[in-house]
């Protein structure tokens, strides 16, 4: 087997957490699979930074871009350039975050390498086949990737963080461009018109230890801010939703935890109101301890709670908001 | 302006699945099939661009047996005019869908493609991505809303940490997201009409696709569910309890 190329996200130098775990993931992989050892690329504003940082983490190299190209994130350049990324360093696996951008170009690389894709990995099994999630989580797949290029994407929750290590860094270079014409052909790969960022005060959702999320019980947009958020930063926590609560228009979209939202494994989540859908529980059942608020003692959210609290979340939960700011005081 | 819009038939979501008794599948015998909630977004949207007079044309494309049919049908009635089926009995992944859809698209002359961000059965989240790239068309992906303008498409995208707007030249691929639309009900008349709108049989052969998969799932389990905990009954023996015995405070 060729080495494995991790595509490795950051913010303006700092890699994301969830490229760590997708490296612990890679590891895995390199030894299940024979692999010759573990390759990184980096792209974007902040790219050289982020590189520096990810050379300690036992890689033999990186590559770096910070190129006008890959100023904003768009699934053309980013997919061409991991795939020349891989051609160039000899990679034969290409792994990457299930996040929005590696679900979004990931399967571009896919196709420029003839690969076959797993999305979403949970576990790297010793036979070399891979564990994921299907039907929301209701059904896990073991499945066998049967080509020579292989393009894996992986759930940052299911993976520790790969931790530095002693060994002398990685070399780091530039990715070198002129390998691939189609790169420059910019008028195809469209424009980015604006964001809308969400406001970034708390903790990112998909990797914060603690997570407070508030269902349909809210019964309104003003009610979730007001309960909900208070409780959220006395912990220091994301804050998270049920679809129903985004449905009614209580919180934003990306806020959504669940099988069509977002998939989170804190060590503590605390669900307001949440009644606990099958397609909510999809998205939390992970976490490794679970408490739910909730005035309906049948609410199906009980039956995956380690500590349910059967009481008027109005009520309560300002209570529990008191008693954490107390305790972190 | 003609829309392709491909769709899957996937389990009803509703149901609790179970698996064949050696694990290779998931029992489907006389279960409720449903759209893929996803591409049944995606049909809507292109309903909706066709009432406001910028799409021309709706076809609808899916993969799998005959019975497939039905699902077509219900979409027909929703509103899109024409549906072909590729027949096919045996595994499709995300890559041979990608390639007979890719076939599908060469043969008309669409300058957009419509679908699911992914199909909640295999949850993969493919699809769209890999048909893009294989007829080396832009893409926009998780929409949550999508405008014509001229010889673009402006999608809004849902992205983590909030929403991007990004324009790209048409023909391209966009794939919708939960929040994009809510989809109609076909009317029960509209389900008779749709039985008598354009609908054409083919197959992978006749496409020039082979059948290979390169995913092949080995093993199907059911995950141990989560164990009830406790009830505590005041919020002071929850924090106890959460800084004592859970020591996550």
């Amino acid at each position: 087997m060729g080495k494995v190329l991790v595509f490795v996200q950051h913010d303006q130098g700092r890699v994301l957490k969830g490229s760590l775990c997708a490296l612990s993931a890679a590891r895995q992989l390199a030894t299940a699979w024979g692999s010759e050892g573990i390759v990184a690329l980096v792209l974007g504003p902040g790219a050289k930074t982020a590189a520096d940082e990810v050379s300690h983490f036992g890689v033999q190299s990186v590559l770096y871009s910070d190129s006008p190209l890959f100023e904003r994130y768009r699934s053309e350049p980013y997919g061409r350039a991991i795939a020349l990324a891989a051609s160039q360093l000899g990679a034969s696996t290409v792994v990457a975050l299930a996040n929005s951008t590696g679900k979004d170009c990931l399967p571009r690389v896919s196709v420029l390498l003839d690969a076959a894709q797993a999305s979403d990995i949970t576990a790297v099994n010793g036979d070399g086949t891979l564990k994921r999630p299907m039907y929301a989580g209701n059904i896990m797949a073991d499945v066998e990737l049967q080509s020579a290029n292989r393009v894996v994407s992986v759930r940052g929750t299911a993976f520790p963080p790969a931790e530095r290590g002693s060994a002398p860094p990685g070399s780091v270079g530039e990715l070198p461009l002129a390998g691939d014409a189609e790169l420059h052909e910019q008028p195809r790969f469209g424009e980015v018109l604006g964001y809308e960022l969400s406001k970034a005060e708390r903790p990112e959702l998909a990797d914060a230890e603690i997570v407070v999320s508030g269902g349909r019980a809210l019964a309104s947009a003003e009610n979730f801010q007001k309960v909900i958020f208070p409780l959220a930063d006395a912990l220091k926590a994301a804050v998270g939703a049920s679809r129903a609560a985004v449905d009614s228009g209580y919180a934003p979209n990306d806020w959504q935890v669940g099988q069509t939202g977002k998939v989170v494994a804190p060590n503590l989540y605390i669900a307001v109101g949440i009644s606990g859908a099958i397609q909510h529980l999809a998205g939390m059942k992970d976490s490794k301890v679970i408490v739910a608020i909730n005035k309906d003692p049948d609410a199906p959210i009980f039956e995956v709670a380690d500590y349910g609290l059967v009481a008027d979340l109005f009520q309560v939960a300002p209570e529990l908001t008191t008693a954490v700011a107390g305790i972190r005081s | 302006m003609k829309i392709l819009v491909p769709i899957k038939r996937v389990p009803d979501w509703q149901i609790k699945l179970k698996l064949l008794p050696d694990g290779s599948g998931v029992q489907t015998d006389g279960i409720k099939w449903i759209i893929n909630t996803f591409d049944e977004i995606a049909v809507e949207e292109a309903i909706r661009l066709k009432e406001r007079g910028i799409a021309s044309e709706i076809v609808l494309v899916s993969i799998g047996p005959a019975d497939v049919r039905q699902r077509l049908e219900y979409a027909l009635a929703m509103g899109a005019d024409s549906a072909i089926l590729v027949k096919h009995d045996g595994p499709v992944d995300s890559d041979l869908a990608s390639r007979a859809l890719a076939a599908v698209f060469k043969r008309g002359d669409y300058a957009l493609v419509l679908m699911g961000k992914q199909a909640i059965d295999s949850d993969s989240g493919q699809t769209a991505q890999l048909l893009a790239a294989r007829l080396n068309l832009p893409q926009a992906c998780f929409a949550s809303k999508v405008a014509i303008d001229g010889g673009a498409a402006v999608v809004t995208r849902e992205v983590d940490g909030g929403l991007e707007t990004l324009k790209i030249p048409l023909p391209c691929v966009v794939s919708t997201d939960l929040r994009l639309n809510e989809p109609r009900y076909a009317a029960l008349p509209n389900l008779m009409k749709a039985k008598k709108k354009p609908f054409e049989e083919t197959s992978l052969e006749a496409l020039g696709v082979a059948q290979e998969v390169k995913v092949r799932v080995k093993a199907l389990s059911i995950p141990l569910g989560r164990k009830a905990g406790k009830k505590v009954a005041s919020v002071a023996e929850l924090v106890s309890a959460l800084q004592n015995e859970a020591k996550v405070l």
